[in-house]
């Protein structure tokens, strides 16, 4: 398993595209915490971001996972790229050829991978606690460490993007296509959406079916965490408005995102096994 | 003998194409084997087959007798299909780092091999910056590193100028030399014939022979003589029963053997009948001579 890994790492690490895409991605999370500098301060209007709760221990959790996921897309082109590269260079079937079998293949992806989805989510994990325990007006440990399902959630959103990239690149052979189809599929989904709620159901029946579709699932995982900010409850309050969201992250949202996952893995396989190169 | 190899009626259609139809053949440690056939006859598609990166339709192949799985075989083998494929952005010293880790052999064989085939100078260069014939030696390096069991080279000249493929062949001799099994698919006849003591040869997919390149046909090798009444000379020779087929094309008699015979026993007989001979070679058929009357004599 450390083979397989160390075969990507030396594969990734020379490539200077993927090397520069990889670190600012990493500082890119990092760059979430200068959000606590936004501080507005227009005469009477004082605007501090880190002031209304946003760095709040448990919420820290779920808003710096939701908002940090959107980075994942220069992962994406990574992964997508060092699928297509294979293909491209041709050194899949050099890498086959000098004793590489194709199920090693796949798993040093999936493994590259999982590292990814790993060390993005302990990265979050760091920032959040040290900004937390900066900003946070709660600091015990119980609710330091509660919802802590978030960052599990995250993980679980990563690996299974990631996976679908994998896949992607497999299928498509070309970079720039495969990232064309990922959004192409995006726009598939909205479509399904679109006429399901039409043709077909009701708008809770249409949000439930589409809960299984891959891209879907993967964003119902961490839903949107602005508001359920206080500041912004208080206002909807005072408008008349009532919001009632569910926040939770269920536990079979993530079972299905871990079958897509599955499904994308043994595709990528059931696909490479079956080519001829 | 130790086998390395054992393909056994191997069949591989894509779609309504047939191009290996029903082979079988083996590979014996310690020859230098070459698989010989025009453009399309199946050669590269056998051994994409063998080598793990082309699925057969039926039949199939063992590695050292079928002890080990073909992708823990293919660590103790060497093998270069067509265009040599290496990371562009990575440096030749880079990508053989690589390929160490894919075969499970150490490190420390790089900069022999690198030396073997004339890089070392260049190893920290990226092998984007390479030329062909770099590349493709960068491939023979990559392939030695594990000091192979065989070496599997497809077309390993294709495309180089003469002196590329003067070197690639000079590394060949080399490694044939040390006593290393070699497989060496080619259309290129001569080249095959330099180095190959065994060929396979393959038309469309079918075996038409596999065994001595110089059991190929039966033939006992012909005569090239001149003489300065070449007429005289046919007569004389077509009286002797040893002689088969005798043209003259060019000022110079062709007398193919039916047996054996030596020069120096034609020599002596055509003395005694008072014919002095301007030239006189024995020659045995050439492959690529052989390899036409075995593919034309196959259509027929």
């Amino acid at each position: 398993m450390i083979r397989l890994l160390q075969i990507e790492f030396i594969k990734l690490w020379n490539n200077r595209a993927s090397r520069v895409l990889i670190l600012s991605y990493f500082v890119l999370l990092t760059s979430i915490a200068l959000v606590a500098a936004i501080k507005f301060d227009i005469g009477p209007i004082k605007f501090h971001l880190a002031e209304i709760g946003i760095f709040n221990f448990p919420y820290i959790w779920h808003f710096n996972t939701f908002v940090t996921a959107f980075f994942k897309l220069f992962l994406a082109i990574v992964i997508v790229s060092m699928m297509a590269n294979e293909y491209s260079n041709k050194t899949i079937k050099q890498n086959l050829i000098d004793g590489l079998s194709k199920k090693e293949f796949i798993l040093s992806k999936f493994l590259t991978v999982l590292s990814f989805a790993l060390i993005s989510t302990v990265f979050v994990f760091t920032v959040s606690l040290i900004l937390g325990l900066i900003y946070s007006d709660y600091d015990e440990l119980p609710i330091i460490f509660s919802d802590l399902e978030f960052v599990l959630a995250f993980f679980v959103k990563l690996v299974g993007f990631f996976s679908f990239c994998l896949f992607l690149g497999i299928l498509v052979k070309r970079s720039a296509f495969a990232l064309g189809f990922l959004i192409l599929w995006q726009i598939l989904e909205g479509i399904t959406r679109g006429l399901i709620r039409w043709k077909l159901f009701d708008g809770d029946t249409t949000e439930t079916i589409m809960g299984f579709f891959p891209l879907q699932s993967m964003f119902n995982l961490l839903k949107e965490p602005i508001t359920r900010l206080e500041a912004v409850q208080t206002v909807a309050d005072q408008v008349g408005e009532e919001i009632s969201l569910n926040y939770q992250v269920h536990g079979y949202e993530i079972l299905i995102v871990l079958g897509w996952t599955a499904i994308f893995i043994y595709l990528s396989y059931a696909l490479l096994k079956k080519r001829d190169l | 003998m130790e086998k390395i190899l054992t393909v056994n009626k191997l069949t591989k259609k894509f779609g309504y194409l047939t191009a290996v139809k029903d082979l079988s053949f083996s590979i014996e440690k310690g020859n230098v084997y070459g698989i010989l056939g025009p453009n399309g006859s199946g050669k590269s598609t056998t051994l994409g087959i063998v080598l793990n990166v082309v699925n057969r339709t039926s039949g199939d192949f063992s590695w050292f007798d079928g002890n080990t799985s073909t992708h823990e075989a293919l660590k103790k083998v060497g093998a270069i299909i067509e265009r040599p494929n290496f990371y562009p952005y990575m440096t030749a010293v880079q990508n053989l780092k690589l390929v160490c880790k894919i075969k499970e052999v150490s490190e420390d064989k790089i900069e022999e091999k690198l030396e073997l085939v004339g890089l070392l100078d260049r190893k920290n260069s990226k092998f984007r910056t390479y030329s062909l014939g770099m590349k493709q030696r960068l491939a023979i390096a990559s392939a030695l590193l594990n000091d192979p069991e065989i070496l599997i080279l497809d077309e390993p000249t294709n495309g180089l100028d003469p002196q590329g493929i003067h070197q690639i062949r000079e590394i060949i001799k080399k490694i044939a030399s040390e006593g290393t099994t070699i497989l060496l698919a080619s259309h290129l006849l001569d080249e095959v014939e330099k180095v190959c003591s065994h060929v396979v040869i393959l038309r469309k997919g079918e075996k038409l022979y596999s065994g001595r390149v110089d059991g190929m046909l039966a033939s006992y090798g012909f005569f090239e003589l001149k003489f300065n009444d070449m007429d005289k000379l046919k007569s004389i020779l077509e009286d002797n029963s040893s002689f088969g087929e005798i043209k003259i094309d060019n000022g110079l008699l062709t007398a193919f053997l039916k047996e054996e015979m030596n020069a120096e026993v034609l020599n002596r007989f055509l003395f005694e009948k008072g014919i002095v001979l301007s030239h006189l070679v024995k020659r045995k058929e050439s492959l690529e001579e052989q390899f036409l009357t075995l593919t034309k004599s196959q259509t027929n």
